[in-house]
């Protein structure tokens, strides 16, 4: 059976749904081994252990996250030696990303980015060019690293539960890393994460000021709150909000696009989001161009009544 | 200071863009200078003019890799400013995957001699995979500083901030490094008439794989470790019903969502 190593980097005291799809994926591909990076909360063992996870591995040491990239990669490269991997899969955020470029190297890996899917020979499938292709790629090395989309598996335990063994490996010595110096965490909004969010209600430069109205909506909705670069640029909502391009891609069951006109760089974040409604004043706005409902509109008149409405029906 | 800018030819974001039926590539007619990539050229040009410019030794030397076109992404970036433009074209590079192409690049650098700084954009606006900067570092073994969103140079020594998903961050690494920039560091200039005239003087060294001690099977092709078996074009999304709000478009939104099962 195929080794797979899942790196899963400091989970706190329960994993994220993102790590439940990395182990969920990995079980379908062969044994599962997770690299950890900080510290292992009994709950989170305890999941592995659900999860079908066949061993745990450590860090020799504990400084990994005062650096930049650089020594995780070595680690989670010594990681997948000590652990024979074939297929190395780690989550799709950008420093996952990084991560798995480093390891590429080290360990001579084709690496694949924003996957949603792998077949069991390792066909790995994505798409690209702003959501317009569907691609199959495919490493043709010894071993693969793979980063994955969330939202695209749905978590599920093993069918057994597993008691996986834990071992240390050796952190290689990096010879220069960027070490950080300072960290400010940000208060958490207590909404969904916006890349993994079931819906997302995003407001753009129309919310003139107030995102009020789309919190609300979102909040009727359960959704994350998202928003255009204007929106975010203009100081009205924190930038790690912003999709598109240059921000985040998310690809929710649905996507409610509010006072955003649809430049090309807000689609390319948005477009393989499955249901699309937009709320503009000006029908001549290219987000109606690709909107399955679209409603010509003032924001301020059209976002509240429908969260009230929400409410009331939601009783 | 002497700095390294890497440019890329890519096509335009504000087209349809499409993949080439030979090996699935993206089709490169119609390419610009990456937006993406204005960010780290207009990084690098003030980290030298805050030192004296090109007169006091400065150079900012934009390196592009790709095909006999990418040499306008060059062309773009001395007109901003760049004061030297190097471009790194052979047909065996066709094709490279993201580790030919930092294997190329990296070899591309160690031929420019000491480099103080790599700078690059966040991502290409094509391949949108953000693996170059991180693979170049490892390959160079320079400290790598990602996703900038500022960036002083004092003595030998860089500081950043970046903006992660739940904390920012400070972060300080010793030169010669590898920084990647996001579009929050600045405002990219536009070439002025006078920059556009400067550019028809100043060189550009085209370089070969021979020139950079490379082999043909190293890169293209040939030297990826990944390849794309298949590619389908999606369906482009078409609009689907519009109402214009006649004081009830909240309610028919929320009746939309409902036939949807999305409430
Ligand atoms: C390199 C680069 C990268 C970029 N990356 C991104 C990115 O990642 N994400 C991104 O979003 N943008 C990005 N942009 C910016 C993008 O080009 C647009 O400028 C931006 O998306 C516009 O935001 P907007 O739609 O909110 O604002 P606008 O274009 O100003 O549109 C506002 C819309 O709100 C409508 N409106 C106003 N008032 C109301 C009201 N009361 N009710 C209803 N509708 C109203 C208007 O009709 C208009 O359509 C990038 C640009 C560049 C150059």
């Amino acid at each position: 059976m195929a080794q797979v190593l899942v790196f899963i980097d400091n989970p706190g005291a329960s994993l994220k749904k993102s790590s439940l799809e990395l182990l969920t994926l990995a079980r379908s591909l062969g044994e599962s081994t997770v690299a950890l990076n900080g510290e292992l909360a009994d709950g989170v063992a305890a999941t592995f252990a659900e999860y079908g996870v066949a061993g745990i591995l450590r860090p020799s040491v504990q400084d990994l996250d005062d650096f930049l990239v650089a020594p995780k990669a070595a680690y989670v490269a010594a990681a997948a030696e000590t652990a024979g991997a074939a297929i190395v899969l780690l989550d799709n955020s950008p420093e996952g990303k990084e991560i798995a470029a480093r390891v590429g190297i080290r360990l001579n890996a084709g690496v694949i980015t924003d996957v949603v899917a792998v077949d069991p020979d390792g066909t790995a499938h994505k798409s690209v060019l702003a959501g317009s292709y569907n691609t199959a790629c495919k490493a043709s090395t010894a071993v693969s690293v793979l980063t994955l989309k969330a939202n695209n598996v749905t978590p599920e335990p093993a069918a057994a539960p597993t008691t996986p063994g834990t071992a240390t490996v050796e952190v290689p010595a990096v010879a220069a890393a960027a070490r950080i110096t300072e960290r400010q965490q940000k208060v958490a909004s207590g909404r969904p994460d916006l890349t993994d969010a079931r819906i997302v209600v995003a407001g753009g430069r129309g919310m003139d000021g107030d995102f009020g109205p789309v919190e609300e909506l979102a909040d009727a909705l359960g959704a994350a709150v998202g928003a255009s670069r204007a929106a975010t640029d203009a100081g009205w909502i924190s930038h790690d909000a912003q999709v598109g391009q240059t921000g985040k891609t998310v690809s929710p069951q649905l996507y409610i696009s509010a006072g955003i006109s649809g430049a090309i760089q807000q689609k390319a974040g948005m477009q393989t989001s499955k249901v699309i409604v937009a709320v503009n004043k000006d029908a001549e706005s290219p987000v109606f161009e690709i909107a399955d409902f679209g409603i010509i509109g003032d924001v301020f008149d059209v976002l509240p009544q429908a969260a009230a409405e929400i409410k009331k029906r939601k009783g | 200071m002497k700095i390294v800018v890497l440019v890329k030819h890519v096509p335009d974001a504000q087209f349809d863009r499409h993949l080439n039926g030979d090996g699935n590539t993206v089709d490169r007619d119609e390419s610009i200078l990456s937006e993406l990539d204005e960010y780290a050229l207009e990084a690098a040009l003030q980290l030298a003019e805050a030192r004296g410019g090109s007169k006091a030794g400065n150079q900012v030397i934009a390196l592009s890799m790709g095909p006999a076109g990418a040499v306008n992404a060059v062309k773009k970036s001395l007109q901003m400013g760049a004061t030297e433009g190097v471009h790194l074209t052979d047909d065996a590079l066709a094709g490279s995957d993201a580790a030919a192409t930092s294997l190329a690049l990296a070899a591309a650098v160690r031929h420019l001699g000491d480099v103080d700084l790599v700078i690059t954009g966040m991502a290409s606006t094509d391949g949108e995979t953000s693996l170059v900067p991180a693979q170049l570092a490892e390959r160079l073994g320079l400290p790598q500083v990602t996703f900038a969103s500022t960036l002083q140079v004092d003595g030998g020594r860089l500081t950043a901030r970046r903006d992660a998903d739940t904390s920012s961050e400070t972060v300080e690494a010793p030169l010669p490094a590898v920084v990647s920039v996001t579009d929050q560091i600045n405002e990219p200039r536009y070439p002025n008439f006078k920059g556009i005239i400067a550019a028809k003087r100043k060189s550009i060294t085209t370089l070969s794989l021979a020139d950079i001690g490379v082999e043909p099977a190293q890169v293209g092709f040939a030297g990826s470790w990944t390849s794309v078996t298949n590619a389908e074009q999606r369906p482009p999304r078409t609009a689907g019903t519009i109402i214009t709000d006649e004081g009830d478009a909240g309610i028919k939104l929320v009746d939309f969502l409902a036939a949807q099962k999305l409430l």
